[in-house]
């Protein structure tokens, strides 16, 4: 089971491009809104065509624009669901559900199949309701149901949680894991969430403006984002733009901050640090920081600093436990930007 | 009372709407799809019998239809059929001028449907006919049969294009409308107040029947809707 995905598509001023396979793992597609990580899907599932390249699922040519090969949609077995899970408004969650196990022409088996979503997802109990009289998880789960009952050879997952209170959301990522646990086949998910995409998947491909920036095991990528935007994506907050001034030693630009590093910086222009990655006190890239703001989080604060003398730069955030910076509450303090954090970026 | 004429009227009126129904659904999602500069000629197009006045449909009608003109003199000389002055031929008019209601009604409806769900069905492998039928039609129900409704009841209040090219002919042509016009000309004000109550007890079923039908439809919906 793995899928071939190698398209090209110009959309007005947007172009996009993705290339990338994966076998019986999920694949996250990680990007903001608009990076065309929706449109890449929906070009796996026939519903958008790629100008060029080819898509090959399982062996079977879904697309080929060289020997002219576009299968529609109701040929590909591709289950996709859409964030806002496209329940038929008009009928019922059985109704639904057999809806999607229409391509199995076997009576019985069919009626197999249905009962066994339905017993899988508990939805006894909802059978003969609405969707508009489901709440927003109950929606989710029949969305799946009717996708799996379809046999689909692979699961396209667009932004699965974001029509959903937040709080919810937690609990609900854990029974949708235990989905995909259970389907065993390529996943493909689209999320801008980081955390999300970390806890749901074992790979991870960093999009923007319609490429794949970075593409790789999820704590490869998230240890070594390799590109600014890889860096933001992946939650990195302190970024800025460097000055190479000699073999190991770096001046970051925005920060205002001459620093040591690691090796890895030869073709870098931007360094970045994660927030909880700064450490107070002396030591090698010490430097001497006023306090600009202090802004408190529900767990944490995240400290602003600038270094002592410079007005114009950028500040450091620095996210540190509650009791920590109530202990040591300063205005100037000298902070650590610790070498082996210094990520180097493209 | 003859009533040929409330007989007539309610045939015409009812064979129009059906076919207007589909001719104008098919029309609306075919035109909904298509590129922008098509989908703005044709529409100008369609929608031209709801602006002009009757007059000016019967006349075109006519140009068309007469029997010395291009299509009417050609069925008149294979099948040996006039066009005109029969009582069908008030069913071509009523079709032009009630076409642009169910076209627009059915093209606003069909615009606003959440083409996911025709995606999500396509991957289920759903035909594109189930699609059409079984979801993107009941979504659009209330829309496309407002549109029905109000395609009906113009079409039996008909008069300007269906009196050029039908007439009066008392028994064999003549409408609701067209009689009253007629009883209205000839002084007899007793029997056209008749058929302007016949024809007031007929709108006033048909209002009562929309209101009745969207009430019904929108109790399942009303209950626990959050």
């Amino acid at each position: 089971m793995s899928v071939s995905v190698d398209i090209e598509k110009k959309l007005g001023t947007f172009h996009l491009k993705a290339a990338f396979e994966t076998g019986n793992d999920t694949l996250a597609l990680l990007g903001a809104s608009g990076c065309g990580k929706s449109m890449t899907l929906k070009c796996i599932a026939g519903i958008e065509k790629p100008d060029k390249g080819r898509i090959i699922l399982d062996g079977v040519t879904l697309f080929d624009s060289e020997k002219n090969i576009n299968l529609p949609p109701q040929e590909r077995h591709v289950g996709l669901m859409f964030q806002n899970y496209a329940l038929f408004p008009n009928m019922t969650v059985l109704q639904n559900i057999r809806a999607g196990a229409k391509r199995e022409k076997d009576r019985p088996k069919r009626q197999a199949a249905i009962q066994r979503v339905i017993s899988d997802f508990g939805l006894e109990e909802l059978s003969s309701r609405y969707p508009h009289q489901l709440s927003g998880g109950q929606q989710q789960r029949v969305a799946l149901a009717r996708i799996l009952v379809s046999d689909p050879k692979i699961l396209l997952l667009d932004e699965p949680f974001s029509a959903l209170d937040s709080h919810l959301r937690f609990r609900l990522e854990q029974s949708v894991r235990d989905v995909i646990r259970a389907f065993g086949r390529t996943v493909i998910l689209v999320s801008h969430d980081r955390d999300e995409v970390y806890r749901m998947a074992d790979r991870i491909a960093v999009m923007d403006h319609g490429q794949i920036e970075v593409c790789g095991d999820k704590k490869a990528v998230f240890d070594a984002p390799r590109t600014k935007t890889g860096a933001v994506l992946t939650g990195c907050k302190n970024i800025s733009a460097i000055r190479r001034l000699g073999e190991s030693r770096i001046h970051a630009v925005d920060w205002g901050m001459e620093l040591s590093v690691q090796g890895g910086f030869e073709n870098a222009v931007f360094a970045g640090i994660r927030m909880h990655c700064l450490r107070p006190g002396e030591g090698e890239n010490s430097v001497l920081c006023r306090v600009v703001e202090e802004i408190e989080n529900p767990f944490s604060y995240t400290i602003m600093l600038r270094p002592v003398g410079s007005e114009e730069t950028v500040p450091v955030g620095w996210e540190t436990d509650k009791a920590t910076w109530e202990s040591m509450r300063q205005e100037t303090l000298p902070i650590c930007l610790p070498e082996e954090s210094l990520i180097p970026l493209e | 009372m003859d009533l040929f004429p409330l007989y007539n009227s309610l045939r015409i009126a009812l064979i129009s709407t059906v076919l207007i129904f589909f001719i104008g659904i098919f029309a609306a999602y075919y035109i909904a799809k298509a590129p922008r500069i098509v989908k703005g000629v044709l529409d100008v197009i369609l929608t031209l019998p709801l602006v002009l006045p009757p007059t000016v449909v019967g006349y075109l009608l006519l140009r068309v239809l007469g029997p010395k003109r291009l299509l009417g003199a050609w069925v008149l000389s294979v099948f040996g059929l006039k066009l005109t002055m029969t009582w069908w031929s008030a069913i071509f008019a009523t079709m032009v001028v009630i076409f642009p209601l169910m076209y627009r009604t059915a093209r606003g409806a069909f615009e606003s449907f959440d083409e996911t769900l025709a995606y999500s069905a396509q991957s289920l492998g759903l035909s594109n006919t189930y699609i059409f039928w079984r979801i993107r039609m009941p979504y659009c129900k209330q829309g496309i049969m407002a549109g029905t409704v109000l395609a009906f009841a113009r079409a039996l209040g008909e008069y300007g294009a269906t009196s050029m090219i039908a007439g009066y002919t008392p028994g064999r042509t003549a409408t609701i409308s067209t009689t009253v016009y007629q009883l209205w000309r000839t002084n007899d004000d007793a029997l056209a107040f008749r058929w302007v109550l016949v024809n007031l007890s007929i709108s006033f079923v048909v209002l009562l029947a929309v209101n009745f039908l969207e009430k019904r439809k929108s109790r399942p919906s009303g209950k626990g809707g959050a």
